[in-house]
């Protein structure tokens, strides 16, 4: 029953494994790149890779995202499938420098 | 200091909401202050934990850890409020009628305080754990105007601990006769909303689908970033963006609520 189960929990990640992940760096408060290419009317992931030395915020309104990054840590973040158009995001404590948009085509 | 403060009031708001209708729906709980008390230090005390361990947190499950852990307070807290709820409708015909005796009735199930020291110290521990994490950022940058900003968070606390109090003043003045209806309809529609977001985590995490991503967008009508879409997020769960499987949660918790309710109000009619 265990392994099922094991087995049933694995099986998403054999998925996931199929689908290319985007990544966004945060460095000196500001995401790299700031423009994110997507392809529209899929679900995709973004991996979000945080390389300063104090937590972040990704936060997107469009998006309805919103999601902590601890201090040199990396998270994963699932979105869409997107219609086609721009969706800003911004880091939420360092609004000032932490700008970039996510561009589903 | 502005922006700060807004950010901190944001995530304090949502925390003292939910204890000002906790609060006031359980009244005539005898100790609830002291339970009151504890579940907020406890949260607080959480709130520190969490935010030292974030990383940690994050890390499991592939990097949605954090929404898991994030989805899990909330169907914890959602249980607890329908419990409350159901347990409440049980004793409705004499909660009606007269409401100091049952005041002592109450008192006596200790299951209300352990509902209470529950869902306060989750809603504490969820919003205070941001908060900190948020607060440490800006003391540990030592930027300029670090005490500002701090300042600015101390004004975000206390604005929002001013309307979970006016929330909380507000319903006890409610007559009795309404009292445990109105309250009672507040707490289901709290539990709804954080079965949305909950939901929302899920969908988040890529454990559940979105069925529709956004099902409808009322961001330019009623923004959730605005005072009033603030309030009504945090009261009944508004989301301008949700997704069709967070209107499946809010409509199913809403509706198991009711049944509970209706079915636990039966045997005391027929008697």
């Amino acid at each position: 029953m265990k392994k099922l189960l094991l087995l049933a929990l694995l099986l998403p990640l054999t998925v996931l494994a199929v689908e290319s992940d985007y990544v966004l760096v945060i460095k000196d408060h500001q995401f790299q790149p700031a423009e994110l290419t997507v392809p529209a009317g899929k679900k995709i992931k973004v991996v979000i890779e945080n390389h300063d030395a104090s937590p972040e915020e990704f936060e997107s309104h469009s998006l309805n995202r919103e999601k902590l990054i601890a201090a040199n840590a990396s998270v994963s973040i699932y979105i869409g499938p997107l219609a086609i158009g721009r969706y800003p995001f911004y880091g939420e404590f360092n609004e000032a420098t932490a700008q970039g948009v996510i561009v589903a085509k | 200091m502005l922006s700060t403060a807004i950010i901190v009031f944001r995530e304090v708001l949502e925390a003292a909401m939910i204890i000002g209708i906790v609060s006031a729906a359980t009244r005539d709980v005898r100790g609830r202050k002291l339970w009151l008390t504890a579940g907020i230090i406890l949260g607080l005390l959480g709130s520190g934990l969490v935010a030292a361990s974030t990383g940690l947190i994050a890390s499991l499950a592939s990097g949605v850890g954090q929404e898991l852990f994030n989805a899990s307070v909330l169907g914890v807290a959602v249980l607890m409020l329908a419990w409350h709820n159901v347990w409440m409708a049980s004793h409705g015909a004499q909660l009606a009628s007269h409401a100091r005796n049952v005041g002592a009735r109450i008192s006596e199930g200790r299951s209300e305080c352990s509902i209470l020291l529950v869902v306060v110290g989750l809603a504490v521990l969820r919003e205070g754990s941001e908060t900190v994490l948020f607060l440490y950022g800006i003391s540990a940058s030592a930027a300029s105007g670090a005490n500002s900003m701090l300042f600015g968070g101390l004004l975000g606390t206390l604005a929002g601990i001013a309307v979970g109090y006016t929330l909380y003043a507000g319903l006890l003045r409610i007559p009795m006769r309404w009292f445990f209806a109105a309250t009672g309809m507040l707490v289901m529609l709290l539990a709804a909303g954080m079965a949305s977001s909950a939901a929302h985590f899920l969908i988040q995490a890529d454990v559940l689908p979105s069925l529709a991503s956004p099902l409808w967008d009322t961001s330019a009508q009623l923004s959730e970033h605005s005072i009033l879409g603030m309030l009504l997020h945090g009261l009944i769960g508004y989301d301008a963006r949700p997704a069709g499987m967070q209107v499946v949660f809010y409509i199913t918790v809403l509706a198991l609520i009711q049944l509970g309710m209706q079915w636990a109000e039966k045997p005391k009619k027929s008697i």
